[in-house]
């Protein structure tokens, strides 16, 4: 049905999906997506952007492979059983271990006793290490969550609207703190959103979604560094995206 | 409270036995003088010892063997669907028919005793534990895949966590349920523990004694339940109790 490539080192995430389809209840098939092809260069951050319910997570289930049930192909970086740092919509931490232990298992066994005092203080966790996770906000938790994700040293970094239903404040703050965490030690990324300001910020390139069935629209390169794009930049970003994809997307 | 309500059930007892004074209803005093006798005398504890044995391993067996097959039964549909009629009978199936099969088959031994107390258990663990793994969250599960946890840290992070609840309400019915079997089986093919001495003294119509003995059982049991149980169930639950 599908080959999922993963030998051999390869510097790049590439993604080449003919056709992901789900069998509907009333027995017809939902073509989710269609002719879905991209790459993401070595420790590029990409983010996907598109209409909410294009199939961006389904996209990206594939990419984790939780789905597959699919035509094409696709390819991970780095050796062949590439690490895969995950960021879900949920934070996802196991409830009954404390936010540490949660990081921990996250590690393959001989790492496991890594020190993550560094990571912790970073994304300002280094007090809440012995909390359960209940204990926590959802901005924490989801911090929580950005930890195990980074302490793996993931070959690639998959992240699912990690900032979806926070308030605004809280969810630029966790920007921030992704970034630093992530400039530390680049890795390949690659980020759904359906917030395009949030995409201008992070992103080195935006790769836009079309309506369902999902393909490929455009891509919207952002080569200037993070630390030059002050809101000035961000508005004329945001104006010559609009400009590009004009019609195509519904602008937030 | 609990102090002062058991105090309240012994002194009701006492003005009973002294009202009514018969040889079939002895009074608190006597039932204390037995136990005490018995004690000294070394039955007791190795009675109680021996029945002891037999329900921690008919527990352990039944939990085990019950865990295992309703967590498969919980995962996999079409097993479900196929063996569910079988559950149902052996549900259905009355503790004393299955220990008198076990006897005739498996001959007067401890291994069918064990077996036997096992079997008339392993039906409730299974609908218990098959429904926890029904209510699973398979989100967990698919975090535990992306981050490819071991089939070890599954089992000990992922997969019992959540059947907690469900583990320990079958350890709780399943305890209270063995014991009184394990009585019966001792009364039909064994020479020792509590359920054949309970019988002997049944036969020599001593109820001091039989009041003696299941006194004595009910008070390990209690004691096992507040010492053991409860504690386990405080720290495995710990996690639970603080919300943000």
């Amino acid at each position: 049905m599908n080959t999922h490539q993963l030998a051999g080192v390869a510097a790049r995430l590439k993604v080449n999906i003919e056709e992901k389809a789900f069998r509907s209840s009333n027995g017809g098939t939902i073509e989710v997506l269609r002719d879905l092809r991209f790459e993401v260069e070595q420790n590029e951050f990409a983010c996907i952007l598109g209409p909410s319910g294009c199939g961006k997570t389904t996209t990206l289930r594939i990419l984790l492979g939780l789905d597959s049930d699919y035509r094409g192909s696709i390819q991970l970086p780095g050796l062949a059983d590439a690490r895969i740092g995950a960021v879900f919509q949920e934070p996802m931490l196991l409830p009954w271990r404390t936010v540490e232990q949660n990081v921990r298992l996250a590690i393959p066994k001989p790492n496991r006793e890594t020190n993550l005092d560094g990571l912790f203080s970073t994304l300002g966790l280094s007090k809440m290490r012995n909390f359960y996770p209940a204990e926590l906000s959802l901005g924490l938790a989801r911090r929580a969550a950005i930890a195990r994700a980074l302490a793996i040293e993931p070959d690639i970094l998959l992240l699912d609207e990690p900032f979806v239903s926070l308030d605004e404040s809280t969810a630029q703050q966790l920007r921030h703190m992704l970034l630093s965490v992530w400039s530390e030690r680049p890795t390949t990324a690659l980020m759904v959103t359906h917030n395009l300001q949030e995409a201008i910020m992070l992103a080195d390139r935006i790769i836009v979604l079309s309506e369902r069935p999902a393909h490929v629209i455009g891509m919207f390169d952002i080569r200037l560094p993070r630390n030059y794009r002050n809101e000035q930049v961000k508005a004329d970003l945001l104006r010559s995206f609009n400009e590009k994809f004009a019609g195509v997307r519904n602008a937030p | 409270m609990v102090l002062l309500s058991f105090g309240a059930l012994v002194v009701a007892w006492h003005l009973g036995a002294t009202i009514w004074p018969s040889r079939s209803f002895p009074a608190p005093l006597l039932v204390l003088q037995t136990f005490i006798s018995e004690t000294t005398s070394g039955d007791l504890p190795y009675n109680l010892g021996i029945t002891l044995c037999r329900v921690a391993a008919s527990f352990v067996l039944a939990m085990l063997i019950g865990s295992v097959i309703g967590v498969l039964l919980g995962s996999h549909r079409r097993a479900d669907e196929f063996f569910n009629p079988w559950v149902i009978l052996f549900l259905n199936i009355p503790a004393l028919v299955i220990i008198v099969l076990a006897y005739i088959w498996f001959g007067l031994n401890e291994a069918a005793a064990i077996g036997a107390v096992a079997l008339n258990k392993i039906p409730n663990v299974v609908v218990t534990m098959r429904e926890g793994t029904r209510a699973l969250d398979p989100r967990y599960a698919e975090m535990a895949q992306v981050y490819r946890f071991n089939a070890l840290d599954r089992l000990r992070h992922i997969l019992i966590p959540q059947l907690q609840p469900y583990i320990a309400a079958a350890s709780r019915s399943g305890i209270s349920l063995i014991w009184k079997i394990v009585l019966v089986v001792e009364l039909l093919g064994r020479s020792n523990g509590v359920g054949f001495q309970i019988n002997l003294f049944f036969q020599l119509f001593d109820v001091a004694a039989i009041l003696a003995y299941t006194l004595a059982f009910v008070a390990v049991m209690l004691f096992i339940e507040l010492v053991v149980v409860q504690p386990l169930e405080h720290t495995s639950t710990r996690w639970r109790r603080s919300a943000a």
